[in-house]
């Protein structure tokens, strides 16, 4: 445990102490900020499309962000030969690669609680009301969602020879199941066959992000968020959803010869 | 009465195959049957040309690459386990480490891995950072340092468990002659400490000057292994000049007559 803690502490400060981490978030808050600040028409109703255009950038953001943070991490420990003295200690590569994990997951989410506190301060100064508890949820739903996420390009970093692609590669898998998720069983009842079987099959393997995501529209909308059992066990299946896929990358690399 | 001291390095019937990633390039063979012995307290020359298979066993040993057969053992533990490193200290040949950290946390860092004490661990890293030399630099991150200051900080961070067995790639390789005897003197204090060092060097007048015994690898196999006084009698020339003639190498290209070994040291 000392080790995972170690390892996850040092990605946490080569965050802190890289600037591109910094530009992603001032550039985040302004544009909330800004949106915040608009008044059109004076129409009371228009703060909850800025808020909704808000938690979209919010999104967009922390995808970026844990992406591009985790599918450089192993490549840069490599590329820098920080890896030898390393893993020439007692550290396994199990360790070392559940350290990044909760490296880069506590480091997205400190990001994510201070967009959400900012959000929800902008909102409450035009709505003069602060759901405090559908914020916190909405906020949970989302990390956990990252978590996926950031196993998913821990995993591509042992797969894929550059960050660069690995990245992408992610963000793309990421969006596509943000967005088009949620109509593949509609696709595969439509279809039927083994085209249907396949669809069906994807849509039972991918992760549902589309359930941390949707929940915007309840803070959007003020709507009553869903209740305890229901979210705690979207937050339970992202955990076991993350699991998996650092089992794989662990099996893929543990035997993965390493030469200085 | 004769004493049987357990070696700490082991390796026996040693091999390693790469398969090449070109097309049809078939499989390359670095290291083939190598048997070693490193006792404790020994300083140990793990010499031979470039590509002759000393950075592959080294690979092994710290469980960065898998033997194809043949075993390798730290302290009787199988490299495999991470446990095996528990004891030991890697220098690799070029140093780079985490530059957005100072020495200060780079070495707390690698002493929470090894799960020194707290109190323990503060004390344990002014003792490496003033043996190296780097006390007045602590708090710099190491992206500032100089060459030289980083190959100290590299030891600094092979010491900070205060191992038994250290293992070092290449330690003064392209470091300015100050900088090598800086490390030349330290390597020579750890020694005296009584600590085992296993090290591979192109500097074969160092070697001669803190080595006991020495390995010579050539194309994967061992060709030699001795005290380096005997090797060095038994050539009646210096060591290097013994090293090539054991690589077979002559300017004129004509191999020379090899004495053949009478005995395993």
């Amino acid at each position: 445990m000392n080790t995972i803690q170690a390892i996850a502490i040092v990605v946490l400060k080569e965050m802190i102490r890289r600037k591109d981490f910094y530009v992603l978030f001032v550039i985040t808050a302004l544009i909330t900020l800004l949106m915040g600040s608009i008044n059109i028409f004076n129409d009371q109703s228009i703060a909850g499309y800025l808020k909704e255009l808000a938690l979209l950038l919010i999104w967009v953001s922390s995808l970026v962000m844990a992406i591009t943070t985790t599918a450089r991490q192993l490549h840069a420990e490599k590329e820098n030969r920080t890896i030898f003295p390393l893993l020439a200690k007692p550290v396994s590569r199990a360790q070392l690669l559940i350290g990044k994990f909760f490296g880069c997951w506590i480091a997205c989410g400190l990001a994510l609680f201070v967009f959400y506190l900012f959000l929800g301060l902008v909102a409450a100064s035009r709505e003069h009301t602060l759901e405090i508890g559908s914020y916190v949820v909405a906020m949970l739903l989302h990390w956990g969602a990252l978590a996926v996420v950031i196993g998913m390009a821990l995993l591509g970093s042992i797969i894929f020879a550059a960050p660069s692609s690995n990245g992408t590669i992610c963000f793309v898998v990421a969006v596509a199941i943000l967005t088009l998720e949620r109509h593949l069983n509609t696709v595969a009842l439509h279809t039927g066959g083994i085209v249907g079987t396949i669809t069906y099959a994807i849509y039972y393997i991918t992760p549902r992000l589309d359930w941390a995501f949707d929940v915007r529209e309840f803070l959007v909308f003020h709507n009553p968020m869903p209740v305890f059992a229901v979210w705690f066990q979207a937050i339970l299946f992202y955990g076991a959803y993350t699991a998996v896929l650092l089992l794989v990358a662990w099996l893929l690399f543990r035997r993965r010869a390493l030469n200085t | 009465m004769i004493s049987i001291v357990a070696p700490i390095l082991k390796t026996e019937n040693l091999r390693v195959e790469f398969r090449s990633k070109e097309v049809g390039g078939g499989i390359k063979v670095a290291l083939t049957g190598l048997n070693l012995e490193v006792f404790p307290g020994e300083t140990f020359g793990f010499l031979g040309p470039n590509g002759a298979g000393k950075t592959t066993t080294m690979n092994v040993l710290l469980g960065f690459v898998n033997a194809t057969s043949g075993s390798a053992h730290l302290f009787g533990q199988n490299v495999r386990e991470p446990i095996a490193r528990q004891r030991i200290g890697y220098l690799p040949e070029q140093t780079y480490y985490y530059k957005f950290l100072t020495a200060e946390e780079l070495l707390r860092f690698y002493a929470r891995i090894f799960n020194i004490p707290k109190a323990e661990r503060e004390k344990r890293i002014d003792e490496v950072l003033k043996l190296v030399e780097l006390d007045h630099a602590r708090k710099r991150q190491i992206k500032t340092y100089s060459k030289g200051m980083q190959q100290r900080v590299g030891l600094a961070q092979a010491l900070i468990n205060n191992p038994d067995l250290l293992i070092l790639d290449e330690p003064t390789s392209g470091l300015d002659p100050i900088g090598r005897m800086k490390v030349r003197e330290i390597i020579q204090r750890l020694k005296n400490e009584g600590k085992t060092v296993f090290f591979s060097s192109h500097e074969l007048g160092e070697v001669e000057t803190i080595c006991d015994r020495v390995a010579i690898l050539h194309q994967g196999e061992l060709k030699r292994e001795g005290r380096v006084a005997d090797i060095v009698r038994e050539f009646n020339c210096d060591l290097e000049q013994a090293f090539l003639r054991i690589i077979g190498y002559t300017p004129q290209g004509t191999p020379m007559e090899i004495p053949t070994q009478s005995h395993a040291a």
